[in-house]
């Protein structure tokens, strides 16, 4: 896939076929739109063009109060909502000084990590569907229909959740929640198996994604690459572990990291298995705050005005997206001054363009996918 | 019929026609309609059938309403489609836009003319009958290029473009691996090659020799590339070009191209139950005309649809190759390995121009063992799918 495809016949005028691709197209994974140059099959470059799903989030933020942006944040990105709660809770909490219920502590990072197995599922389920096979789709989403099931029981909202409130949590967890959630864990663990059966290591599947697309560590520090994608170049780096948030210090867990095993370290293969890792992960800091979940009140106490000191935080989490920043300025009204929020799709955006070239349609297909952008994140 | 055709002579509706013509006329009148109350059921059926099996493999219900277990859904989604507006973009190229979807039809109802459905349900038996099908079939990909051109859409184009290719290069090996069995069954004529097998497994053309066997399964993987189907249907391949050739169109021309592609599906699995598995061979049980005639029918029948369910199933569980990989696949491995089998076929011939009934039957104990092995490795998937976890089974 090189500059020799590209053939100027003599006397003959050939010209690049410019497509536009989206707002409207199945796997733009929402609204994103790339205005793709091609040489028919082989692409010449695609630009990004984002802001179709803008929804003004972080101006919203100057004109509710404290209390009240936590539900607009649930928006920032709608397949992992738990994260950019707590994001923005942490950034009040450090602002204000409060200490957070240490029960509510344990219940965000349960919530937290559902979440990340259900944005994880939607991840690796949608790369399969952008390949072509729809089964693990559907399968993908059975599963998370589950952790939907479980999230309804634990704060009644299936989506948009507004369960991490400043100071903990809304609703505690009651005993019956965590005996589903060891029920689905025990569950969840084999079907991962059964999935990697029937995608990860099917030679049609490897065949597409190894090689394709590497990302070069050093490429990632440029682009300002995160989360999975990051660690898919073999990085490990993870906030949870390396600014330590929440309780996760008291926890044991592994990074799983990319290791090029079927192709080139960080390609489309590595992404995605760094992600089927994760879920499994996942699993086990689950089960491990289940165990050691202590009692007490799940929320601490905070005035109903809440009102923190003037100054300015910013508040890194580790989302399933990857690094998630809060930067939310006080002026010590009842109204946030400023509520900034970085996010990892838009920064993997970013890197679409100078990777893709050369490469063919159906690669940035699976490159868009393994990157798992995802439009709400990236406009807000 | 014959009496029906002279009154209408007699009382004067073809004046200055020849007898011959009207005839033939009415012959090819009447198998056209038998051909379509056959055919348009039969991809309707294969439609629901998909989408029920599809379902399954994904722990879905699929379409349950309409008529019992939704079998008459195809009729349903038939009605609605006629009833839409069928939009042609104002940009198309009107002619070839409306052209295209009958173009691509015609292409796979051809087909139903040489296919021996019973020793005497056929509507042609041509002495060239598998080069008819090699030509007739073709002419699809003329008009999925028609549809990709006159769309005036970028994304229609290159599914277009995409299928030629596909379609012209997944000819060859297909195209050879029916000449394997052409030379050893010794005619073109779909009958011919299936009275030169017998019932038994063994006597089938499938375990004639290694070659045919390695012919039937280069022909299924050519045949569902030529029939756009996955893990070859990259023309159509909506993650990445919306719908392909069919991005433009709607009602009932969009129908017509899924109607070609599902009963093309039957076409595919009737060509290798003809060619490899004994087509309608039956043990000689009974005399009846009308017995056997049913009997036939009906073991072609279920041989055809086995290969109909395997597409499903493979289907329901690839991933789809690419642009590239597709044509390294066809002209690397395909192409070369259906020239050694018609070269390994010609040898064998030679050395046992009778055949060899003693390879046969150890090759069909082998397609026997891999049978087997293949479906303990699909028990074993079941078994470890088993524990499903539903706390609202009413959803």
């Amino acid at each position: 896939m090189d500059e020799t495809l590209h053939t100027e016949g003599e006397g003959f005028h050939t010209e690049d076929m410019t497509i536009s691709m989206g707002p409207q197209h199945p796997s733009t994974h929402g609204v994103l739109r790339f205005v793709v140059k091609t040489d028919g099959e082989v692409m010449r470059e695609a630009i990004p063009d984002v802001g179709y799903l803008h929804r003004s989030i972080e101006k919203i933020g100057e004109k509710v109060t404290w209390h009240g942006y936590v539900p607009y944040t649930d928006r920032a990105d709608y397949l992992a909502a738990m994260f950019a709660n707590q994001g923005f809770c942490m950034a009040a909490e450090k602002l204000a000084g409060i200490e957070v219920a240490r029960r509510g502590e344990f219940c965000r990072v349960i919530a937290c990590e559902l979440n990340r197995i259900a944005s994880h599922l939607i991840a690796v389920g949608t790369f399969g569907q952008d390949i072509g096979a729809i089964t693990p789709f559907i399968h993908a989403l059975r599963e998370r229909e589950t952790i939907n099931d479980l999230m309804e029981e634990i704060c009644g909202a299936r989506l948009t959740y507004n369960y991490i409130r400043i100071g903990g949590v809304g609703y505690d967890i009651t005993p019956g929640t965590c005996d589903r959630i060891t029920q689905f864990l025990d569950h969840f663990e084999p079907i991962v198996d059964e999935y990697n059966r029937l995608l990860s290591y099917n030679k049609i599947f490897i065949e597409r994604l190894a090689h394709v697309t590497p990302i070069t560590r050093e490429d990632a520090f440029q682009y300002n690459i995160v989360g999975p994608n990051l660690r898919a170049c073999g990085l490990k780096w993870d906030i949870r572990r390396d600014i330590p948030y929440s309780v996760y210090p008291e926890l044991e867990f592994n990074i799983p990291v990319g290791t090029g095993e079927k192709g080139t370290l960080g390609d489309c293969y590595d992404r995605y298995m760094v992600r089927m890792e994760e879920m499994q992960e996942s699993c086990k800091i689950l089960r491990q705050c289940l165990k050691t979940l202590p009692k007490g009140p799940a929320i601490a106490k905070v005035a109903r005005k809440f009102k923190p000191p003037a100054g300015e935080v910013y508040i890194r989490i580790e989302s399933a997206r990857g690094d998630m920043g809060f930067y939310v300025v006080s002026d010590g009204s009842e109204y946030p001054y400023r509520v900034r929020i970085r996010t990892g799709s838009f920064t993997a955006m970013s890197i679409i363009d100078k990777i893709s070239r050369g490469i063919m349609v159906a690669d940035l297909v699976a490159l868009i996918a393994s990157l798992d952008v995802d439009a709400p994140e990236i406009d807000r | 019929m014959q009496q029906l055709v002279d009154q209408l002579i007699q009382e004067g509706y073809f004046e200055g026609v020849p007898k011959d013509f009207v005839y033939t006329g009415f012959m090819v009148l009447v198998a056209l309609l038998v051909l379509s109350f056959f055919v348009a059921p039969l991809a309707g059926i294969t439609s629901w059938l998909e989408r029920r099996v599809w379902a399954r493999i994904q722990s879905r219900v699929g379409p349950n309403r309409v008529g019992p277990q939704g079998i008459l859904q195809w009729l349903a989604d038939g009605i609605k489609n006629l009833l839409k507006e069928d939009i042609i973009p104002t940009a198309a190229d009107k002619r070839l836009f409306a052209l295209a979807p009958y173009v691509v039809f015609v292409g796979f109802f051809a087909t139903f003319v040489v296919i021996p459905f019973g020793s005497q349900l056929i509507v042609a038996d041509l002495n060239i009958g598998i080069l008819y099908l090699l030509a007739i079939t073709s002419l699809v990909v003329v008009g999925i290029l028609m549809a990709g051109w006159s769309s005036n859409n970028k994304w229609s184009l290159l599914g277009g473009m995409r299928s030629a290719a596909q379609i012209v290069s997944y000819e060859i090996p297909a195209g050879l691996a029916l000449l394997t069995i052409v030379f050893a069954a010794g005619t073109l004529s779909m009958q011919g090659i299936i009275k030169a097998q017998g019932w038994a497994p063994w006597d089938w053309l499938l375990f004639y020799n290694p070659f045919t066997f390695a012919a039937f399964f280069l022909y299924f993987t050519a045949a569902l590339a030529e029939g756009n189907r996955t893990p070859f249907d990259i023309p159509e391949a909506e993650s990445e070009l919306v719908a392909g050739y069919v991005t433009e169109y709607s009602g009932m021309r969009f129908l017509f191209f899924f109607f070609a592609e599902w009963g093309n599906l039957y076409v595919i699995g009737a060509i290798a139950t003809t060619l490899f598995l004994g087509g309608w061979q039956i043990p000689p049980i009974t005399d009846h005309p009308v017995l056997v005639g049913i009997l036939q029918f009906i073991v072609f029948f279920l041989k055809a649809y086995l290969w109909v369910f395997v597409a499903m199933w493979v289907r329901g569980t690839l991933p789809r190759v690419r642009v590239d990989q597709l044509m390294s696949l066809c002209w690397k491995y395909m192409v070369p390995l259906s020239f050694i089998c018609l070269l390994g076929t010609a040898a064998w011939m030679v050395i046992w121009p009778q055949g060899n009934r003693v390879a046969s039957f150890v090759m069909f104990l082998i397609g026997v063992a891999i049978l087997g092995l293949f479906f303990r490795r699909v028990r074993f998937q079941i078994r470890h799918a088993q524990p499903v976890l539903y706390w609202k089974p009413y959803i």
